[in-house]
Formats: C-alpha cells, sequence, structure tokens
C-alpha cells in the first residue's frame, strides 16, 4: 500500500530539477555539454592551442560527418529499445552501389546520390520487415545483416572503386563557395550562415515563448532565457568566426549534418511518430495497449536508419574518393557510444539527438586531441573505450543518487 | 490419523509501514492433516505463509511460531525448507527450458564435488515422480507439459525435500476439472503418507471435499477455525465468515441515469493463449448501456481480466469467437487501435506493466492514448497538450506541482489517476476499468469512485472489474458474475449482497448462466 502524500519529496526536487533543465532537456544532458567543454580545454591546453585552430575545427567535422548521422538514426533505434549492428556495412554497401552507378553506369553525380539513397529505404524495409512483422529481435536481424551488406560490398565492390567525378567528391571535402569574398581575412558566407543560424534560434525561441505565454502556461524566468539566448548565440558565433578563418570557410558536410540534426530533432521532439517512439521505448506494452501499431513504428524506425546509413555512406565515399569494400568498419560502435555517451538508456525510452550528437564530439575531440599529440592509434581506442565506460557509469551513479533504482 | 499439532501459530500480527496486514491472527495445525485457509483476496493470507516459510524473516513480525513443538525463527526460506516446510506458489516457481529432473534438484542438485551425477538425478526424478503419479520421461523440458503436470513436479520437488508441511497456495486455481481432482487425489494420497497440507483456495466445492479443518481469514484476523469433520459445515456458512464486514459509507452517493444500450457482447468465449485446449472465457454474454456503471465480480483466475483483454482488440487469448455489438451494430475488433476507434477503453489491472510509461511525465502519459487529438499534420501541439494534462491534474486531484514529474515517482493513487485521465482524455463511449483501485488507501479511493460517476454521467458505459465485493455493490448499478469464465449470475443493485455474489463466484457446478 502507498501512503498519499500532499507532494512526495523526490517530486519537488524532480520538477525543479526539470525547471531548470529546460534549457535544452534535463541535468545530464548539461553534463554532457560540460564534459564535452571540459574536454575541449583539456586538450586545447595539451595541444598548446593546436586544437581549435581553424583548419583543425573544419577537420573535426568533415572527420566525424558519418558518425554525427549514423548516431542520429541509432538514438531513435535505441529509444525503442533495438540495436542497429549493420549500419557500418550498410554504409560500404550503399557506398559501392553509388560508386558503381556513377563509374560503370555513368549517371550523374546527384542521380547516383539518389539511387543510393533509394537503396538505403530498402536496406531498412528488409530490416525493419524481420524486426517489426517477423518479431525477430534486432540484434540478431542486424547482426545477420552485418554479414550480409558486408558480403554483398566486398561482391560489387572488390577492393575499391576509384575515379569518382569532382562534383561528388566535394561534398564531403568540399566548403560552401566564397561569393561574398573576405572581411579582414574571414569568409563573409561562413560569417552570414553564422548570423543567419542565430537569427533562426532567437525567432523559433521567442515564438516558442509567446506561444507559452498565449496559452497562460508558466516560462522560465526571464534572467535564465536572456542567459540562455547569449550562450547558445555566443557558441554559434565562436563556431562561424573561428571557420571563417580556415581554409575553405564552412564545410559543406556541416550543413547537411545541421539539417539532418533540426529535422530529425523536431521528430523525435514535436511530432506523433517522433512520441510513439519514446513510448514504445518506455514500456511496449503499455504502448501497445495505448493502441500505438507498435510494428509500423518499428518498421519505420530501421526505414529512417536505412536513409541515414546510405547518407553517412555518401559522405563517407565522397571523403575516401572511392567505393571501398572495407569502408565502414567499426562505425556501428561509433555511432551507438555517441549515443550512449549522450545519454541514451541502455533499456530504451530515453536519449537525444543533441545527446548523441555531443557525444560523437566528445568521441571526435579526444580523436583528435590525441591524434595531435601523437598519441598511438592502439591508446587512442583504449581511452575512448574508457570514457565510453565512465559516462555510462557516471549515469548510472546519478541516477542511483536521485532515488531511481 | 495421528494426534497433537505439527504447526501453531500463535497471535502473529504483521505490519506494513501504514497497513497492520496480519492481526493477532492463530493457526493450528495438527498432524496429518489437511487444513484449508481461505478469505477473499487481500484478507492476510498469503502474508501469513510468507510469516511462516520465512519470506518475511523472524523478528519482522510479532508472536509465535511452533513447529513440531519447537520455537521456530526462520530467517530465510532456506531455514524452512531444511524443517521439511515447503510453499507452492501460485505462480509457479520453475525453469521452463530445464528438464524435469533438473527442475526437481534445482537448487539441490545430485553431484559430488560439483560434477552432477545424471543417473542419480534422473532415477531419483523418477521414483518421486511415480509418487506424484505423473508418467512422464524426467528428461522432459518443463515447457512441454502442461499446466497441470507442471503442478505435479512442483510438489514432487517438494518431496524431494522430505516434506513434513506442503502448502500449497490456489493450487487449482489455474487447472481444469480432470487436472484438479487429480491434485486433489494426489493430496489426499500425501495425507495417507504422513504429510500434512495446508491449501489456500476460494473454491469452497473443493475445500469441502478435502479439508479437514478450515480457517477463515478476514481483513488479516482469524475469524474462524471450523473442523469440517465433525458434522456439515455449510458453503453458506464459509461465505459470510469470508466476507461479513460492515458496509461502511464509503462510497459517494450517485444516482444513474441510465440510456441507451452502448455495448454487447454475445457467447463470447476465449482459450488460453498456451494451453490452447482450455477455455479462459466460456460463453459470456453481456451488454452495458450508457450512463451504467457494471460490475464484473469473479475471485482471482475466474477469467475477468481475460475476457475484458480480449475484447479489447484482442490483446489476451487465441482462438477467440464470438460477436461484439456497439451501439446495436456488430463491431470486429481485431487491434487495440480498432478497440480504442471504436470509443472502447481498457485500463489495466497492472498499470506499472500495461498501463504506464514509468519513465516519462504525468504530461506524456495523458496525452498517450489519443496523441492524434494534440497533432496537426503528425506534429504535436507541445502547448495544448501541457493544458490538458494540466486540467486533468487538477480536475482528477493528481497531487503534484505540475505535469512534468515522472509517472515512476508517484504513489499508486497518482498513478491511477494519471491512466483514468488517459482514457477519459481518449473520450470512449465504453470504459473498462481492471481492478481500478488495487493498491490504493481509502481517501484516494473515495475520488476514484467519484471519477468514475462523473464518467458515466457523461453518458459513457463504465465496466468494473474488482475484486472487493464491497466495492462492486457500493458503486454499481448492476452487477454480473463470472466463475471458471462462465457468467454464473447477474444482480441488480438493489439485490446484491455479499452473500449472494459470493455464492455465484465460487459456483461451479451451474452452467445455466445468467439467474437472478
Amino acid at each position: 500500500m502507498t501512503t498519499e502524500t500532499i507532494l512526495p519529496p523526490e517530486t519537488a526536487r524532480e520538477s525543479i530539477g526539470r525547471r531548470f533543465g529546460a534549457v535544452g532537456g534535463n541535468m545530464r544532458q548539461y553534463g554532457i555539454f560540460g564534459a564535452l567543454i571540459a574536454i575541449v580545454i583539456l586538450f586545447q591546453v595539451l595541444t598548446q592551442g593546436k586544437l581549435l585552430q581553424s583548419n583543425n575545427v573544419a577537420a573535426l567535422f568533415q572527420q566525424n560527418a558519418y558518425v554525427m548521422i549514423l548516431a542520429i538514426g541509432m538514438v531513435m533505434v535505441i529509444v525503442a529499445g533495438h540495436i542497429d549492428l549493420s549500419v557500418g556495412s550498410v554504409v560500404a554497401f550503399v557506398g559501392g552501389i553509388v560508386a558503381l552507378a556513377m563509374r560503370d553506369l555513368h549517371l550523374d553525380w546527384p542521380v547516383a546520390i539518389l539511387v543510393g539513397l533509394a537503396v538505403g529505404v530498402l536496406v531498412g524495409m528488409w530490416q525493419g520487415f524481420w524486426v517489426a512483422y517477423v518479431g525477430i529481435p534486432a540484434f540478431i536481424v542486424t547482426l545477420a545483416g552485418m554479414l550480409l551488406f558486408r558480403g554483398l560490398a566486398i561482391v560489387l565492390v572488390g577492393e575499391t572503386v576509384a575515379g569518382l567525378p569532382q562534383g561528388f567528391i566535394r561534398i564531403a571535402n568540399g566548403y560552401l563557395p566564397n561569393f561574398l569574398g573576405f572581411a579582414d581575412r574571414a569568409d563573409v558566407v561562413t560569417l552570414a550562415i553564422g548570423g543567419i543560424a542565430i537569427v533562426a534560434m532567437l525567432l523559433s525561441q521567442l515564438r516558442a515563448r509567446a506561444s507559452l505565454r498565449k496559452h497562460e502556461l508558466q516560462t522560465e524566468a526571464i534572467g535564465l532565457f536572456v542567459a540562455k539566448l547569449v550562450i547558445i548565440a555566443a557558441s554559434i558565433a565562436a563556431l562561424a568566426l573561428v571557420l571563417s578563418l580556415s581554409a575553405g570557410g564552412t564545410p559543406i558536410v556541416l550543413i547537411i549534418i545541421g539539417v539532418l540534426v533540426v529535422a530529425y530533432s523536431f521528430v523525435m521532439g514535436r511530432t506523433v511518430f517522433g512520441r510513439h517512439i519514446y513510448a514504445i521505448g518506455g514500456n511496449r506494452l503499455a504502448a501497445g495497449l495505448s493502441g500505438v501499431n507498435t510494428k509500423r513504428v518499428d518498421f519505420w524506425i530501421f526505414v529512417h536508419m536505412g536513409i541515414l546509413a546510405s547518407i553517412a555512406a555518401i559522405i563517407t565515399t565522397s571523403r575516401a574518393g572511392a567505393g571501398v569494400a572495407a569502408a565502414g568498419n567499426m562505425y556501428e560502435l561509433d555511432a551507438i557510444a555517441a549515443c550512449f555517451i549522450g545519454g541514451a538508456a541502455v533499456t530504451g525510452g530515453i536519449g537525444r539527438i543533441s545527446g548523441a550528437i555531443v557525444g560523437a564530439l566528445i568521441m571526435g575531440v579526444l580523436n583528435m586531441g590525441l591524434s595531435i599529440m601523437t598519441v598511438d592509434s592502439a591508446w587512442q581506442q583504449a581511452i575512448k573505450g574508457l570514457v565510453l565506460l565512465a559516462a555510462v557509469a557516471f549515469d548510472l551513479v546519478n541516477k542511483r543518487r536521485a532515488g531511481g533504482r | 490419523m495421528e494426534h497433537g499439532h505439527i504447526l501453531e501459530m500463535r497471535d502473529i500480527t504483521k505490519r506494513f509501514p501504514g497497513v497492520v496486514a496480519l492481526d493477532d491472527v492463530t493457526l493450528s495445525v495438527r498432524r496429518g492433516e489437511v487444513h484449508a485457509i481461505c478469505g477473499e483476496n487481500g484478507a492476510g493470507k498469503s502474508t501469513l505463509m510468507k510469516v511462516l516459510s520465512g519470506v518475511y524473516p523472524h523478528g519482522t513480525y510479532e508472536g509465535e511460531i511452533l513447529f513440531e513443538d519447537e520455537t521456530a525463527s526462520f530467517r530465510h526460506i532456506r531455514d524452512s525448507e531444511e524443517r521439511g516446510i515447503v510453499i507452492i506458489h501460485q505462480e509457479l516457481a520453475l525453469s521452463p527450458f530445464l528438464s524435469i529432473a533438473e527442475n526437481i534438484f534445482l537448487g539441490n542438485e545430485q553431484a559430488s564435488r560439483g560434477v552432477v551425477n545424471w543417473h542419480k538425478t534422473n532415477s531419483e526424478a523418477a521414483k518421486l515422480l511415480a509418487r506424484v503419479g505423473l508418467s512422464e520421461a524426467p528428461d522432459t523440458k518443463v515447457a512441454d507439459i502442461g499446466v497441470g503436470k507442471q503442478q505435479l513436479v512442483e510438489i514432487a520437488k517438494a518431496l524431494s525435500k522430505r516434506v513434513k508441511l506442503l502448502i500449497l497456495d490456489e493450487p487449482t486455481a489455474a487447472l481444469n476439472d480432470e487436472d484438479s481432482e487429480h491434485l486433489l487425489d494426489l493430496i489426499r494420497s500425501l495425507q495417507g503418507q504422513g504429510i500434512t497440507s495446508i491449501i489456500i483456495s476460494h473454491k469452497l466445492g473443493e475445500i469441502e471435499a478435502i479439508a479437514d479443518t478450515t480457517t477463515v481469514i478476514r481483513d488479516g484476523r482469524t475469524i474462524e477455525t471450523l473442523d469440517m469433520r465433525e458434522g456439515k459445515v455449510s458453503q453458506e456458512h464459509i461465505i459470510r465468515a469470508m466476507v461479513g464486514r460492515p458496509l461502511e459509507n464509503r462510497f459517494p452517493p450517485h444516482t444513474p441515469q441510465i440510456g441507451e444500450e452502448v455495448l454487447r457482447i454475445e457467447d463470447w468465449t476465449v482459450h488460453h493463449p498456451i494451453d490452447q485446449e482450455r477455455k479462459v472465457v466460456d460463453g459470456v454474454s453481456l451488454n452495458v448501456r450508457r450512463g451504467e456503471i457494471v460490475g464484473l465480480a469473479g475471485l482471482m483466475g475466474a477469467g475477468r481480466t481475460e475476457l475484458a483483454m480480449s475484447v479489447f482488440g484482442r490483446s489476451y487469448g487465441t482462438r477467440i469467437s464470438g460477436k461484439v455489438f456497439k451501439d446495436g451494430k456488430r463491431v470486429e475488433l481485431k487491434t487495440v487501435g480498432h478497440a480504442i476507434r471504436h470509443g472502447i477503453a481498457y485500463a489495466t489491472e497492472d498499470r506499472k506493466r500495461y498501463g504506464l510509461n514509468l519513465i516519462e511525465s504525468i504530461r506524456r502519459n495523458i496525452s498517450g492514448a489519443a496523441l492524434h487529438k494534440l497533432a496537426r499534420g503528425g506534429v504535436v501541439d507541445h502547448n495544448a497538450e501541457t493544458k490538458v494534462a494540466e486540467e486533468y491534474r487538477k480536475e482528477l486531484g493528481i497531487k503534484t506541482p505540475d505535469v512534468e514529474a515522472l509517472v515512476g515517482k508517484l504513489s499508486g493513487g497518482n498513478q491511477q489517476k494519471v491512466v483514468l485521465s488517459k482514457w477519459i482524455y481518449a473520450d470512449p463511449d465504453v470504459l473498462i476499468l481492471d481492478e481500478p483501485t488495487r493498491g490504493i488507501d481509502v481517501g484516494a479511493k473515495y475520488e476514484i469512485y467519484q471519477t468514475i460517476n462523473r464518467i458515466a454521467d457523461s453518458g459513457k458505459g463504465v465496466i468494473v472489474i474488482s475484486s472487493e465485493l464491497p466495492e462492486l455493490i457500493g458503486l454499481c448499478d448492476r452487477i454480473y458474475a463470472i466463475s471458471e469464465g462462465r457468467l454464473t449470475g447477474e444482480v441488480a443493485r438493489e439485490n446484491a449482497s455479499q452473500e449472494h455474489l459470493m455464492h455465484y463466484m465460487t459456483d461451479t457446478i451451474s452452467k445455466d448462466g445468467a439467474t437472478r
């Protein structure tokens, strides 16, 4: 029997935490964001300022674009209580098809990209079918997919398919064209994009606040609100400024990542589909008994994962300048690690795209910082493993202290 | 029959925070007898057995236990098993993918220096199986035999521990008539071998057939100990002892405004999902009218939840047959989605497992069954959602500062209010509430009764499933009783009494359906 109290103490604490946490989610999100900043500062010091050099920052995004894109899909999969081990192989498979479409079928590169996306959809439908409608655990289905698509990639590609058009290679290696010139060495296009991003962010935040007001709902304190806006705007401005001084300005992949993050954050946070993903991850039985078509949701999650894997494939192939049968090796583990570092729960139901992106950045910064310091790659891998363990352990300890079991 | 007592439990009092579960209970079991314990759900029978077997260790309760004339202070279930007390729970504790022999000796492996002797395991198991009359090979997987036979494996396991006192908790609840009969025979033959049994059961026919003595427990107190061999004890006598609590004014007054029929179920039959030959619901027909609160009374395992869930989009059972009419028109409810779209809602008895997303906020749980009402073009309007959730929080009195609190941290009463909010917001025409007040304290219960009355007054049909007879009588306009999957009675509020209902609920013979 439970005794009713007017206000259980945990609830009060929770709600205060939530109110402060309203800035970007919950305290865990802040924790991970703080960890990213701490790691950046640490390596900035250790590398004597080399980490945040403009060209390194641009390279950070270009090198880690694939993790961030895969992590977006992986968050959806993990929140729903599944896992996808096949994405690395899918990257090689789709990348191989795209490369062959350009070299052997002589398709224009934009058409080849569409072919790649379509194959991604089919791969997603294939895996989604087995998981959702046959009921085979995703671990098994995607383990099979991992072998299947790697095998098919080797059959199709052999080793490499090179000689791809320049336009295609520019996607992952190029920058937005500088048609606005320079302002004292700084690329004006990059600065303009930074400005647009800040204005868009401000407008959307102000609109959200106005809408809360209109519905007579509680809004966060004005001081906190302004502080939040200033911090976000300053971060965007700093990033834009640093990038504008790099050799090429804004990497094209950064725009792709930005669009995907905004779009999928909207899907996860605001749409019925996104809410159903959290609902089945939190309690699949209860979601089913609330009328959620859990099979259909599962199916579409894997289709989305397939699309995102094919985008990652296009970027990986473009960056290598060739379709490579061995491409994407271990990418699935990078994406899964990014999600868990970013606060996703192993049991499903909890996780955010912003968290996974930050998780991916943490690993990217670690990689880059350690590389600049010429740490052996074997050690880099060992350190990444420990960081993953520490992040999840920190999460568990925190939860236990908060009174959860 | 030998004389003297094998077990005496004297003045046992067990408290949980805020509740006295057992209050000065006394139980004396004679050596070699079959002793029945009966009482309503929640009367304290299981708690008493947990005290006896050491699940609640010595020191967490008051009173004294004498087993074979020695004071027993069990600190662990192992302690009581060493003395020869073995309890077989209603939910069997067998490992489905291990063999019968492995299960019998689980935790007590026939091994030397950590190496299992399989020949000994299987031959010993075969001997035990012969004693319980089970003709299955010892290496058969437990998953491959029916529930009735699994029950026998449990008893064989108990025999392997040299049991002196065997406790069976609702042993026949999940069994068909034939298996039940066989089990009762076995208990008698064990009695012949000098094994004392305590059997907890709702089935009065069964108790009459097998028990030498019956102890009735109600509200955590011993009410009566009846000698079943000395003259005939009537079932009515036991029923009166089981339910005899006075009805206090625990229900808000309510005048129903009953309208047209909104839901009718005809000849509804459902088979068990695994044991497909067994009918869990057998030819049930019932109806609900707008504005009416209809009760469904039945003992645990009678098929109440199974009936409700099978109607609600076939969420339970196989080989379902029968017809459902909604507002006079026949409807097929093949999925939960269909059922909800046809205006039927079911709020589960197990809210943590089937009803709520515990790691989400109140807001997201309340909107969970009707998110489409808050969405345009697939996009959810957050602010409208918060407003809706706020309204329900205030209306139903969910005691939190806001709707962002996590549901997992709320008390049972508040969680139940979230479940109700969710289904009220989904705006069904028929709302099936399964044990709506389970695990909830009296104050919150009153508020939930008020809410149920309001739902009915808004022109919806309500079906309430409950184990608490006073609740059904206090709340419902009409009550159906079911027993072993069959409808055994229908009683209007004016004529409803607990004795009357209990009579129907324990009716295992009558097959003529509704009688007034």
